[in-house]
């Protein structure tokens, strides 16, 4: 016999991610998503974010990693409220993590939380976990086909961080081949070069963020 | 790895289903995926053969059918179903493309006894 069924498998990470995104507009926080690849300058990226935007912001980190504390204990070093957020193993942070982990921080106190997802370029960008946006960064040593290889990863995104130029003289890395494959997955979110390292191109990052935060928060 | 909640979720929808229907035994769980679902079939079927240990969905078998990527031109307007591959809209040949489905991950139905 036949059993029609016709039900949304992911609709249990929807449910919660609505609960998350009612919660933090309750308490107008603009969470936003950070992914890219192990080594891609993630947690760099969001400390020369910090760097510019607490003047503004009053700004919480979950760093989500398998294992280990080590990029809350760099973010903590900043005197910003950090929460690690282990998955044990999982590729991935759900909605339900975020859920469980938010009242470990004084929402009421935040702006701005940045939820670090695991170095992984697959599955974070099939779970929403209830963020304003999101932000994928690619760095120059990975090469210039990734856009083409995980597309989902760039089509979903709400702004593309390319990291480590200042390594781009170094790398066969061609800048309008990837930006082009972006463009054909994604043709309306911007694209930032940047250096974590020089911090060249943090400036006008963080003043597009600070616009995004501003819209989401009003 | 990220099938693992994934097919927990399968799972429970299968036996309220079932149980609903007063199946007694799940043989067949169809699926519909889209061709941005990032559910790889084997992969739920290799957990479901741990996590249906002793439930009605013991033994059973996944079947997954493939839904098309749908999109809508912003160029031109034209609707159409493209490969995954070829992000391309076939009528203008513009990328500007806004996507209308391949997310898609269903429970379509159920082969009980």
């Amino acid at each position: 016999m036949e059993i029609k069924v016709l039900h949304q498998v992911m609709e249990w990470n929807q449910d919660v991610s609505a609960e998350v995104r009612k919660t933090l507009a309750e308490n107008r926080v603009c969470l936003i998503n950070v992914m890219g690849s192990p080594g891609a300058g993630k947690t760099s990226l969001i400390t020369g974010l910090i760097e510019r935007l607490r003047g503004a912001f009053s700004i919480g980190v979950i760093e989500g990693d398998i294992t280990g504390q080590i990029d809350a204990e760099k973010i903590a070093a900043l005197a910003i409220p950090a929460v690690q957020l282990n998955t044990d193993g999982a590729c991935h942070i759900e909605a339900m993590s975020i859920q469980r982990i938010l009242p470990q921080f004084d929402l009421a106190a935040l702006d701005v939380l940045f939820v670090e997802n695991i170095g992984n370029l697959v599955c974070p960008a099939e779970f929403d976990i209830g963020e304003n946006f999101r932000l994928t960064v690619l760095s120059i040593p990975e090469g210039d086909d990734k856009v083409a290889k995980y597309p989902l990863m760039f089509t979903d995104t709400d702004c593309l961080v390319l990291n480590k130029c200042d390594m781009l003289p170094y790398f066969d890395f061609d800048l309008a081949r990837v930006t082009a494959d972006y463009r054909g997955v994604n043709p309306e979110a911007p694209q930032f070069e940047v250096s974590s390292r020089t911090g060249a191109g943090l400036d006008a990052l963080a003043g597009h963020l600070a616009a995004r935060i501003r819209a989401a928060l009003a | 790895m990220h099938e693992l909640s994934i097919t927990q979720n399968i799972l429970d929808i299968s036996l309220r289903a079932a149980a609903a229907q007063g199946a007694k035994r799940i043989r067949v769980i169809r699926l519909e995926l889209g061709p941005f679902s990032g559910v790889v079939p084997e992969c739920v079927q290799m957990y479901l053969d741990v996590l249906g240990k002793g439930t009605a969905a013991e033994g059973a078998r996944i079947e997954a059918r493939r839904l098309p990527l749908k999109v809508e031109c912003r160029d031109c307007g034209a609707a159409a179903e493209i490969d995954r591959r070829h992000i391309q809209c076939p009528a203008c040949g513009s990328l500007r493309l806004k996507r209308l489905s391949g997310r898609e991950c269903t429970v379509e139905s159920l082969e009980v006894d």
